[in-house]
């Protein structure tokens, strides 16, 4: 999922994703109940589906970077 | 009409590189075509800049106006709006009876978050509309037994207008002020209660300052004394929790555009560490953190958003109109009219990053100090004078 959310263009979607996607995982490393990890991942392999194809719409409507993203590296 | 003044202030404060300035809130989009070419597909009658790529965008800390469109909203309405495009009131055909399942689950969705009924929910064009439909309507439909409504001096234009208006129907409007930390007073809002009161209506949260209403409390009060509460919630649903039943509030107006929280505390606390004389307008305690409004006396505001033209800033006044009024909002917390010019207000939401706020912070600190050494009011400042004991001549 991570490396689908790098791809998007605009800075605050990127930002937002890869961000979302390491919390959320480190909130629920815990969880052990098999049926709730199972309903988890399902969400997760559909929200990588969503992740996908917004990226190739963004990549699509893609505009100019922001003023910052010239002076930093994104954190990958 | 803070979108409005946003964009006219992002246009105008762009590089000429850009093109001719947009007359209008929509400008043509500067797209990249599919094949990566670094040219942008701009229409043929604007002006081509061979500068164009040195452009870069501005950060956006205008949430208060309208965020971003988060992906996954998009990708949730992309199917309705290229193949399931049915009329939700179409019974007889599938694309009717798709239509119509989106729409109640989207119903259940503002329902949960809200703690109402799903079919209590109405979708409208925006909360201004809804503003409109709800104190015109509740006015008029009671016009026969009660004149008198109730509302706060700080609400949004629609809500003002619409009273307005309807005064010049012949209705009667008590508009109550407000204390120095934006909040109303609940003891006036008692006391304003009429037996021929039918409506009252404060926000939840501001939209200038980002003050909270105390909105439990309003609701009882007005539930008690049998006067419909509505409340404008477009910065705050989403963001605080609120139930309608809880809160026994009649009528809610919610914006689409402007749902979902905060560096705030980072920005806030740089800020006022490097500079003095910062002041913060609205409650510091119920206030919501992703809507700041700061006062930098001494410095003028428009010439501190013109300074700041890497970052999509709003300020208090109300400048679109010839007359440079400052907002009626910081009037009616008793801000004093030059700080009140000088006020900006940060927005920040979900998608805002720290790396944002901070260079964001960076510059406002660095223009501040800049336009405070050209300002001779700041000198004076600095020699030990008071300002209030000048005695200014006319001419």
């Amino acid at each position: 999922m991570l490396r689908e959310s790098k791809q998007f263009s605009a800075y605050n979607y990127r930002t937002y994703a890869i961000r979302k996607i390491r919390d959320a995982f480190r909130e629920n490393k815990n969880v052990k109940d098999p049926v709730e990890i199972q309903t988890l991942v399902n969400k997760a392999k559909r929200d990588l589906e969503i992740i996908h194809r917004q990226v190739h719409i963004g990549q699509l409507y893609s505009t100019d970077k922001l003023i910052i993203e010239n002076q930093e590296k994104p954190k990958t | 009409m803070l979108l409005w003044t946003a964009w006219r202030r992002v246009a105008a404060a762009l590089p000429a590189a850009q093109g001719p300035r947009p007359e209008a809130p929509t400008r043509g989009l500067r797209l990249r075509v599919a094949d990566h070419a670094p040219q942008s597909a701009v229409p043929s009658n604007t002006a081509t800049a061979p500068e164009m790529e040195s452009v870069l965008r501005p950060l956006y800390m205008n949430v208060q106006a309208t965020t971003p469109l988060d992906p996954r909203v998009l990708d949730a309405m992309l199917p309705y709006l290229v193949n399931y495009y049915g009329n939700p009131h179409s019974r007889t055909h599938a694309y009717g009876w798709e239509s119509e399942a989106a729409m109640e689950r989207a119903c259940q969705q503002v329902a949960s978050l809200t703690g109402a009924d799903p079919h209590e929910i109405i979708f409208t064009s925006g909360a201004t509309e809804s503003n409109n439909i709800a104190i015109k309507g509740v006015a008029r439909f009671y016009r026969s037994r009660k004149k008198h409504l109730i509302t706060s001096q700080t609400e949004h234009k629609c809500v003002l207008d619409s009273c307005r208006s309807l005064e010049a129907e012949g209705f009667q409007v008590t508009y109550l002020p407000v204390k120095k930390s934006g909040i109303i007073d609940l003891k006036e809002l008692e006391a304003a209660i009429l037996p021929n009161t039918s409506l009252a209506s404060v926000m939840s949260v501001n939209n200038e300052i980002g003050v909270k209403q105390p909105i439990s409390e309003i609701g009882r009060i007005c539930s008690s004394r049998k006067v419909y509460f509505h409340t404008d919630a477009a910065q705050a649903v989403g963001k605080i929790p609120l139930d309608v039943n809880d809160m026994k509030i009649d009528l809610m107006s919610i914006s689409g555009h402007k749902i979902y929280g905060p560096k705030a505390e980072r920005l806030i606390q740089k800020i006022m560490k490097s500079l003095r004389d910062v002041v913060m307008n609205g409650d510091p305690d119920h206030h919501y953190p992703g809507c700041i409004n700061l006062s930098f006396a001494y410095v003028e505001g428009e010439s501190l958003l013109m300074a700041l033209k890497d970052v999509a800033l709003s300020s208090g006044s109300a400048c679109t109109s010839a007359s440079l009024e400052p907002s009626y909002v910081l009037r009616a917390i008793g801000t004093d009219e030059d700080l009140a010019h000088s006020s900006i207000r940060f927005g920040i939401g979900h998608f805002t990053t720290e790396e944002e706020v901070d260079y964001t912070v960076e510059k406002c600190i660095y223009h501040v100090k800049r336009l405070r050494e050209m300002s001779p009011l700041w000198e004076m400042v600095q020699d030990g004078i008071d300002l209030k004991s000048i005695k200014w001549t006319q001419h």
